[in-house]
């Protein structure tokens, strides 16, 4: 990749064969040419990079956060913030991301911080895949990064290369007035910046398409009631924004401007297009005391993020046929509080453990059911336990089990149902069987309990007996 | 609150009195919605519950006995045969998913109808559940809890009350220690015990259907009761059993099995 300015021509990027030969970022296209004959050249298109980095944000705005906005020309950046708990902590919420954009064949760089200077200097700097700066950590992780990532001019950086400054550290233990006279005001701004003693709000980033509906206020405001007040008219507003254009929206967020420059957003999701003030107004509702004033509320805008069409229709007016309740709103509001919803459909396998399936709460209803007529327990253990069982060998019931430390007696019996593993799963339930028994003792409990291997054959297991359910 | 019980005494009598509890009925809460009971089917339980059945917008709890009160896999089934006769689509609240769904089918539950919410906090099914309770035209509510405090209990009752949804609180704990817990009182409509029985003889070696001792510990406006029932059937109805009900009731080992 080349890139030209004015009659200078210079490499800015090489790709991994590349490098191997010799070119690096930054040296002259003639010289990269003598380093390998026959190198492949493309000229840099900015513009095409511009807008594939703009496509990449808005989808980036799509999966975690509602702050995201384009960072440079060749970063994303985005406001993670009560985003980590969801995604179970901040490193399995980096290596997400990080493998979301390796899923669609783009290799990313991520680092979590306490600033968003931080956050861009480390991302650059590193080699791994992911970094996470603790918080309160950011001088530590700094210090040592060269000063070309702290987003300053190119000029201010070879200015201050010429003066022998090397690393963020080192600039940020000089004394500021010098700096201030003989650079501007810019350095001091941007270390601020990277120690978070200034803060800097992220501007998301907006596409014309995105229905957006805002609402500023001359005097802040704070109280609780305001805010609701505010955003059910702006939910008003959005709706009939929506209605223009005929969508519903899955995804909107809240995002709310402070008086001290700092901004929160709150995102609310739907399983399904929905265009319903009342809906929408009890989803954000749920939340707004999450919201936190501080010094006061200037502006709330509401964002559709993720819109889709909704077509109007008819409800039935038969007077006999029976109402069916549409369960979405509800839905919705689990899921918006971070639950899981689900529902259980049967899967084709005779394995117990295989045979359910979580499906989505919202899924067209499923036609068919678990075979009825054997038995099956109300509790299914996680994991077999194993126990002890007396039994005469191959096919008759334990006479008597000790499970979880308690010896019972065997009163009656049924069985054996014979599951065979299935082979197509795994090479190691190839002959693999389980023979299941519903014991009762003379207290009346009733258990699911099995044997592995059907009693004769080695082959098929080894014996010994587990319980895998408790029945009603 | 209640409607009246089968006349016992004279006629004329029986008419004022039902006459005063439908005004009583009336005073006590205006917001309440007349939403009936759902019947058991079986007389006798029936006659000892007012209105002639357990009541919809009322919260119902459920205990086991026994290892029961661990597993909680009787109390389940037992509510899940109640919700199965239920209509309209039910929110099951849970904090351990290890329910067996083709359990469930068996007594009449279809699966369609059943939307699983599953959270990390006890607090967190309570709130679930009178998010369900409030929204309206479920058939029924569920929720698997450990602790079910005075105050949480009556905002249940007071959410199922509003909307007619019928909440049923299925109570499990971590030890079998803790299931004093359940002598404490909570503002639930009616509270059961379902602990596991043998169960019926067959005349080959086998499990017959198994049977509950259902214990009605406590019901507003009526008084406690035992049952010696027969388990949920494949609609999820219970029928009495033929052995006594009280606890002298030992059960004999099967003549037929070893």
């Amino acid at each position: 990749m080349i890139a030209k300015s004015g009659s200078k021509r210079w490499v800015s990027a090489a790709d991994a064969a590349a490098k191997k030969a010799g070119v690096r970022v930054g040296i002259p296209a003639a010289k990269a040419q003598a380093l390998f004959r026959g190198l492949m050249l493309v000229d840099a298109d900015l513009k095409t990079d511009a807008a594939a980095l703009e496509r990449i944000t808005l989808w980036a705005l799509t999966l975690y956060s509602p702050i995201v906005a384009v960072d440079g020309v060749d970063g994303i950046v985005m406001d993670t913030e009560g985003a980590d708990h969801l995604q179970g902590g901040e490193l399995p919420m980096v290596t997400k991301i990080a493998n979301q954009f390796l899923a669609r064949k783009l290799t990313a760089r991520v680092a979590v911080a306490d600033t968003w200077g931080a956050a861009h200097a480390c991302a650059r700097a590193i080699s791994r895949e992911t970094v996470i700066v603790p918080i309160g950590q950011t001088v530590r992780a700094v210090e040592k990064l060269p000063i070309s990532l702290l987003r300053l001019a190119p000029k201010i950086v070879s200015d201050l290369h010429t003066l022998g400054f090397q690393s963020i550290g080192q600039l940020a233990n000089t004394a500021r007035a010098p700096l201030n006279l003989r650079f501007g005001p810019e350095i001091g701004r941007r270390l601020d910046q990277i120690f978070g003693r200034v803060s800097e709000p992220i501007d998301p980033i907006r596409t014309a398409e995105l229905i957006e509906v805002a609402r500023s206020f001359a005097e802040p405001i704070g109280a609780a009631e305001t805010i609701n007040k505010y955003v059910g008219r702006l939910i008003v507003q959005l709706i009939e924004e929506l209605q223009k254009k005929g969508l519903g929206v899955r995804r909107a967020d809240l995002i709310v401007d402070k008086v001290d420059g700092t901004r929160q957003a709150i995102r609310a999701g739907t399983v399904k297009p929905a265009r319903d003030v009342a809906w929408l107004t009890k989803l954000f509702r749920d939340r707004t005391e999450k919201i936190e004033p501080g010094f006061g509320i200037e502006k709330l805008t509401l964002v559709a993020v993720i819109a889709e069409p909704l077509e109007e229709t008819q409800k039935s007016s038969s007077l006999v046929e029976e109402e069916v309740t549409d369960v979405s709103p509800l839905i919705d509001i689990y899921g918006n509080r971070g639950h899981k919803v689900y529902r259980l459909a049967p899967m084709a396998s005779d394995v117990p453990e295989r045979s359910v399936q979580r499906i989505s709460a919202v899924a067209d209803p499923i036609a068919v059911a678990w075979v009825g007529h054997w038995r099956r327990p109300v509790r299914l253990l996680p994991r077999p336990e194993l126990i002890t069982a007396i039994a005469l060998m191959p096919d008759y019931p334990p006479a008597s089990i000790t499970w979880r430390g308690k010896r019972r007696k065997v009163i009656r019996a049924d069985g054996p149902e014979r599951i065979f593993g299935e082979w197509w799963q795994r090479d190691s339930e190839m002959e693999a069987v389980r023979d299941y028994f519903v014991i009762e003792d003379e207290s009346g409990e009733r258990l699911w309990v099995f044997r592995s291997g059907d009693g004769v054959d080695p082959e098929t297991g080894d014996h010994r007996w587990f319980c895998h359910g408790i029945f009603a | 609150m209640t409607a009246a019980r089968a006349p016992r005494t004279s006629e004329g009598v029986s008419d004022v009195i039902s006459d005063l509890r439908e005004r009583i009925a009336s005073l006590e809460t205006s917001t309440v919605k007349k939403a009936g009971c759902l019947a058991f089917g079986v007389p006798e339980m029936d006659a000892a519950l007012p209105g002639g059945g357990l009541s919809y917008g009322a919260l119902h709890e459920f205990a086991g006995g026994g290892a029961g009160t661990v597993d909680g896999a009787a109390a389940a089934l037992f509510a899940a045969g109640i919700a199965a006769r239920t209509k309209g689509p039910i929110v099951w609240c849970l904090t351990r998913p290890d329910l067996f769904f083709p359990a469930l089918a068996q007594v009449g539950l279809n699966s369609d109808r059943v939307i699983f919410v599953e959270s990390d906090k006890d607090e967190d099914v309570l709130a679930n559940m009178e998010e369900g309770l409030s929204f309206g035209g479920l058939g029924a509510v569920v929720g698997e809890l450990v602790r079910l405090p005075m105050v949480g209990s009556r905002r249940l009752q007071l959410a199922a009350e509003r909307t007619g949804t019928m909440a049923l609180a299925v109570r499990r704990w971590r030890r079998q220690t803790e299931a004093n817990d359940f002598g404490q009182p909570t503002a639930s409509t009616t509270r059961w015990r379902v602990s596991v029985m043998p169960s019926e003889d067959l005349p080959v070696p086998g499990v017959g259907r198994p049977r509950w001792f259902v214990e009605l510990m406590r019901v507003k406006a009526g008084g406690c009761a035992e049952f010696l029932v027969r388990a949920c059937d494949d609609k999820g109805r219970l029928d009495l059993s033929a052995g006594s009900a009280d606890r002298s009731h030992s059960p004999g080992r099967s003549v037929h099995s070893a």
